[in-house]
């Protein structure tokens, strides 16, 4: 049986395209060399353009290759290549993750020109030169379904104290300390304010009123916004957006103070390209690089630069003062607390 | 016949000989790179401490010291339980419907009872936010519990696994004697004894295997859990909490090592069932021909098309859920969801890599399995390089996706590892994807290759034609319908898998489907539902290409199969 199933062209093309793909798989992912300046960052992928397109014009000899994902996975990715580095900078990543990482002595010191101008609790200042210095910073914020709320008769919370309120039951979302930093931004933010064992106290309460705990920290305020929850504790930068979109949503900043994060950047100490590395950390201080952080933010690192966005002005003052070493040292021992007490359906005074 | 008091004779190695160990050789080699070391690098990362140094048992101890993780286990085998047995009686009926009764339409139930296998598990769970979520069309149905836990998750993964029990189930049905069936009528039986003396033994083997299948798609299944488990830990999402959300890739190991048994265990026993089953069918057997029973034959089609339309429903509730502009206080209708470019998870990129990979893996997988199954089945001699090749085939298998993803994390990003340099390339994602569907694929081309009478071979090598030539002019073309079927496979699967591929994507390539987990994480439910239904409807093009090229090429290559 002869099965002339293809013409003859049709068969030698069929093996060279079998041949010429597998060569070009492995070829395809050569690097190819330009001055580019692999970048780790958490930022908000809508964001990302804008920063490319301005450290581009004004570090003309640099190409920022962005390695985006979220904070966790971010943070995930470089620990996990911490004998290999593979990112010549971090940039927009929140100061915990950055201190856990500097701690592991992935980082060169630098002090960008102007660091005299940034408001002194933004940057590493336990080194000289700093580890890392911080751009932005954002605050933990309530979310709070006004229409959802209404339905069921829930009075607007006011304060942290107010959210154990026995009428809240059922009606609470707050992110998983464990997989998400927001989450253990308000956490560590409690205990800072209250001290450790009130604040386990409090958790407890709130323990009973929380429907449940989710992944990512944005996502609470994002389930408040679509009335998936009437109370959503987490940040409100992405619930900003919803209520441009029509969410009939509010922001609480609760006085007794905030959970606060900032988002910082650092040069990878084995990276090739500290040169260039260092120009775009001169850039990411100056005044123009703050009036592209502020939108949606809390805070940026320069004192002085106008909020664009009316309810978050302000807001700072309440701004707790937060020690991020000693987050960073205790984060894994609360974390494990935390996940005995609260993590699955298991009892929950355990 | 040789008697056992002669000499043995040792046939000279000819170039054929040599050609096919060497190959063989090679495909084993992928193998073995590809699943036996990496898995070795996570069982040993499992005994390692933060720093590296051996630590024995600790990571264990740890482990099973925390109530909260040892409780994911017993709710990960209580949800799949229960989704299985669930699913298994909801694809019993349907199957049964469509080969033992006469309804109508039954090509179009049989291909709507397929359209789950074309999405990523994340949007059925998605879809269900949008029916019974708070803000859902139909939360009262179910009274006042939440659909974020276990009532959740058994009913996403119920739709997802159903079409996998459903094809299992069929075909056991459809392979019945028709004789049994007469003489059971004959002897009187009822027909409820009928069913249960002869219809259900007559599929055991096929309902023994639907619930291993289903047991472990469930319990190694990561994307509903992820996206409708609110508080109600399974093992699959403690390895991913673990490594992205405590960077704790020792205890990540731990988990995955335990996620590891119950889907080995499940593996196994599927296998000696597999093992005891004996042809159902000879050659003496009158296939089942159902006769019209009008009050049967309107309950099957009230069945048949309830259980459709919900599957429809589902799909059709994401599709609108991707085009409402903010649910429910918002519901203009708009494409601002597609605009991935604005959002996490990489943006159309995401999407054209998908297809990308997608098309990598269906080709080089094909050619890969293809020829692995080749060697399996025709090669002569070297049985010991067939057994060791056909063992290494069958354990991708038996490892969940995520524990796959893992373990190629520790085994390709050690800088000691030559092969450093595929990490965070499109390549490792090609080679994990075809390693983590290679069994089934590599089954399909086993069983269109035993097909295929070995008198072929035989009557080659005594022309002195060489083997590769044989190959490529008989075996391929007769096979062409099988190996269609295998690239089709790996396509669709390539473009809706999400949990070996969440630990290896780089940025420049980040995947639709992984997209959709984080869009759906960050909260931007609506475009991970977007981002989910294009993955639909590439499957579903695919799958109609596949039909038509199936039905051309069919016609140019199989026309010997008919007289």
């Amino acid at each position: 049986m002869k099965a002339e199933w293809l013409p003859r062209t049709a068969r030698r093309l069929g093996a060279l395209v079998t041949v010429s793909a597998l060569a070009l798989v492995v070829a395809g992912n050569a690097a190819t060399a330009r001055t580019e300046l692999l970048v780790y960052t958490a930022v908000e992928a809508d964001e990302l353009a804008k920063f490319k397109s301005a450290i581009e014009k004004a570090v003309p000899d640099v190409t920022v290759k962005w390695v985006r994902d979220s904070t966790g996975i971010v943070t995930s990715k470089l620990l996990a290549e911490k004998d290999n580095p593979q990112a010549d900078m971090v940039w927009g990543l929140a100061a915990t993750s950055l201190v856990l990482l500097a701690n592991q002595n992935y980082f060169a010191g630098y002090a960008p020109k102007g660091l005299d101008k940034l408001d002194k609790r933004f940057y590493d200042a336990k080194n000289n030169p700093p580890l890392w210095v911080g751009q932005r910073a954002y605050g933990s914020a309530i979310c709070f379904n006004t229409v959802e709320a209404a339905k069921k008769n829930l009075p607007m919370p006011k304060t942290w104290a107010d959210l154990v309120n026995p009428a809240y039951k059922g009606h609470m979302v707050m992110p998983n300390p464990n997989s998400s930093g927001t989450g253990f931004l308000m956490v560590s933010a409690w205990m800072q304010m209250m001290g450790e064992q009130p604040t386990w106290a409090y958790l407890d309460k709130l323990h009973d009123n929380m429907s449940r705990y989710t992944h990512s920290g944005s996502a609470p305020c994002r389930l408040a916004a679509s009335g998936e929850t009437p109370i959503g504790l987490s940040l409100a930068y992405r619930a900003v957006k919803s209520k441009l979109d029509g969410a009939p949503i509010e922001f609480v900043f609760p006085p007794e103070g905030l959970g606060w994060e900032v988002e910082a950047f650092s040069i990878v100490r084995t990276s090739k390209k500290q040169e260039l590395a260092k120009k775009v950390a001169d850039w990411s201080i100056t005044r123009e690089a703050m009036d592209l952080y502020a939108p949606g933010y809390e805070a940026v690192a320069m004192p002085g630069v106008p909020n664009p966005i009316k309810e978050l002005d302000g807001v700072q003052a309440r701004f707790i003062n937060n020690d991020f070493i000693w987050a960073a040292d205790n984060r894994i021992r609360i974390l494990n607390e935390w996940q005995k007490r609260y993590d699955g359906k298991s009892d929950p005074k355990r | 016949m040789q008697t056992a008091a002669s000499p043995r004779v040792r046939p000279r190695l000819g170039t054929d000989d040599w050609i096919l160990r060497g190959t063989m050789l090679a495909v084993a080699a992928l193998l073995f790179v590809g699943i036996l070391l990496p898995l070795y690098a996570l069982l040993s990362k499992s005994f390692q401490g933060p720093d590296g140094g051996f630590v024995g048992l600790a990571n264990y101890a740890n482990y099973f010291s925390n109530p909260a993780l040892v409780y994911s286990i017993q709710n990960s085998v209580t949800v799949t339980t229960v989704a299985t047995v669930i699913t298994l009686v909801l694809a019993f009926f349907y199957a049964y419907g469509l080969t033992r009764t006469c309804i109508p339409c039954k090509s179009l139930f049989k291909g709507i009872a397929l359209v789950p296998i074309l999405m990523p598990s994340l949007l059925p769970a998605i879809s269900l936010v949008y029916f019974f979520g708070n803000q859902g069309i139909a939360k009262e149905l179910l009274f006042g519990n939440s659909i974020y836990g276990p009532i959740g998750i058994v009913m996403g993964e119920a739709y997802y696994v159903f079409p996998h029990v459903m094809t299992i189930l069929l075909i056991a049905m459809s392979m019945s004697d028709a004789r049994l069936y007469e003489a059971a009528t004959s002897l009187g039986a009822s027909r409820t004894r009928i069913f249960f003396t002869v219809t259900l033994p007559g599929i055991r083997y096929g309902l023994v295997s639907a619930f291993f299948v289903a047991f472990t798609l469930i319990i190694t299944d990561f994307g509903v859990p992820k996206v409708i488990g609110g508080q109600y830990n399974v093992l699959a999402t403690d390895v991913y909490k673990q490594v992205v959300g405590r960077h704790d890739f020792e205890m990540g190991a731990v988990v995955s090592m335990v996620l590891l048994v119950p889907a080995v265990i499940a593996f196994f026993a599927d296998r000696i069932v597999q093992r005891r089953q004996t042809a159902a069918l000879t050659a003496r057997s009158v296939p089942y021909q159902p006769q019209p029973s009008r009050g049967r034959d309107l309950f099957y089609l009230i069945y048949c098309s309830l259980i459709g339309a919900m599957i429809l429903a589902v799909l059709a509730m994401a599709a609108y859920a991707s085009l409402v502009r903010l649910w429910p206080y918002n519901l203009s209708f708009t494409t601002y969801h597609y605009q991935f470019d604005l959002r996490d998870g990489g943006g159309w990129a995401a999407y054209r890599n998908s297809i990308e990979m997608a098309s990598w893996t269906a080709l080089i997988g094909t050619v890969i399995i293809f020829v692995g199954a080749y060697l399996v089945e025709k090669a002569k001699g070297f049985r010991e390089g067939r057994a060791v090749l056909q063992f290494l085939a069958m354990v991708p298998m038996a490892v969940p996706g995520l524990v796959l993803g893992l373990a190629y994390v520790f085994f390709f990003n050690s800088p000691a590892n030559p092969l450093n340099f595929l990490y965070h390339t499109m390549t490792i994602l090609v080679i994990c994807t075809v390693t983590h569907f290679y069994t089934v694929a590599h089954l399909t081309g086993v069983t269109a290759l035993k097909q295929m009478d070995p008198e072929f071979e035989a009557v080659s090598a005594s022309l002195k034609v060489p083997v590769y030539k044989t190959f490529w002019r008989v075996t391929v073309p007769v096979c062409v319908p099988a190996i269609l079927d295998v690239s089709m496979y790996l396509f669709v699967n390539a473009m809706t898998t999400v949990s070996a591929v969440v630990f290896l994507y780089s940025p420049d390539t980040a995947l639709a489907s992984v997209a959709v987990l984080n869009m759906d994480d960050a909260g931007e439910i609506a475009s991970a539902a977007a981002m989910g239904m294009m993955i639909v409807v590439t499957s579903a093009g695919v799958r109609l290409l596949h039909a038509i090229l199936t039905r051309g090429i069919a016609r140019r290559t199989q026309a010997w199969r008919k007289r």
